[in-house]
């Protein structure tokens, strides 16, 4: 299924993310089981089918990871999670740094200030990586994909880092 | 999701935590990443002359099972040959702390922290 295609977007990593919202709304009108209270069983299975599959698409393409991810099954790489491992050491080292700095906020002098410094680090981080991935997903050489596919890995720790944040912040109240 | 005795025992008793000095030469370092749940993982090792893994040490962010994983490979290689310690299996380290398959990627990265610590080893004494 290309969700791009399912809400008539080109496929694009840098979404209108408005106009995808836009078009999620009005397919959601259309396809809404409501409107198929006195049509056929059949047709009432088909629209719920159909509800689901404009949520799913709706949920996949306005994050840019599962965006992202869309966009490289389509193109017939899969990233499998579940068994690959990052190996980038640099980046790995920057990892383990930013959760040695996470933990110290609690014995930090200015815990607000740590908390502020590792927003914008992380910030500028993602934005960088994001970037570099818009570059380089529109590629339809499986050697660029594959670079584009270790960026959608790195965003992933990104988020994770981004969610301990948060929850050291939600600590300090 | 409830978690074997063997991953609360290290959980809670985590064997061989920290670091080596990186620039004593008999200590490798193996570094990995989790995509699936943003784990990081830290295995280094002290090979003496014989190629004998002397001692090992972890540093893990991550769940219960990446540092039970971790913890228990660092308690496995001690005392073993690379060749050895290069046989160690993911799913042996799986079978051992009884993990469920959503948690599988956690015993994967600690093989591949095994693996990556030799492969530096290989590298440094291939000069």
């Amino acid at each position: 299924m290309n969700y791009f295609e399912l809400f008539s977007l080109s496929p694009s990593f840098e979404l209108d993310t408005a106009l995808l919202s836009e078009r999620y709304r009005e397919l959601q009108r259309a396809v809404h089981p409501d409107k198929f209270a006195n049509a056929s069983e059949q047709d009432k299975r088909l629209a719920v089918q159909h509800t689901a599959q404009v949520n799913d698409g709706y949920n996949t393409l306005k994050h840019p990871i599962s965006r992202a991810e869309h966009m490289l099954s389509l193109k017939g790489i899969d990233l499998s999670h579940e068994s690959t491992t990052v190996k980038d050491t640099m980046f790995l080292m920057q990892q383990m740094e930013w959760r040695e700095a996470l933990e110290e906020i609690n014995d930090s002098d200015d815990p607000d200030e740590a908390i502020e410094h590792l927003h914008q680090s992380f910030g500028e981080y993602r934005r960088e990586i994001m970037a570099l991935l818009a570059q380089k997903i529109d590629s339809d050489e499986a050697s660029v994909l594959e670079q584009a596919a270790d960026l959608v890995r790195k965003l992933k720790f990104m988020d994770k880092l981004q969610a301990e944040l948060e929850r050291a912040e939600d600590a300090l109240f | 999701m409830a978690y074997s005795e063997k991953v609360i025992d290290h959980y809670e008793n985590p064997r061989n935590v920290g670091s080596f000095d990186k620039n004593d030469p008999s200590v490798v370092t193996g570094m990995v990443g989790a995509p699936a749940c943003g784990d990081v993982m830290k295995l280094q090792l002290k090979i003496d002359e014989q190629g004998i893994i002397e001692d090992a040490k972890f540093k893990t962010y991550g769940c219960g099972s990446a540092i039970a994983s971790s913890s228990l490979v660092t308690e496995w290689v001690k005392g073993k040959t690379i060749e050895e310690a290069q046989a160690i299996k993911n799913t042996d380290i799986a079978e051992e702390l009884a993990l469920p398959p959503v948690k599988i990627h956690c015993s994967i990265l600690a093989e591949d922290a095994i693996k990556a610590a030799l492969d530096e080893y290989k590298t440094k004494h291939e000069k």
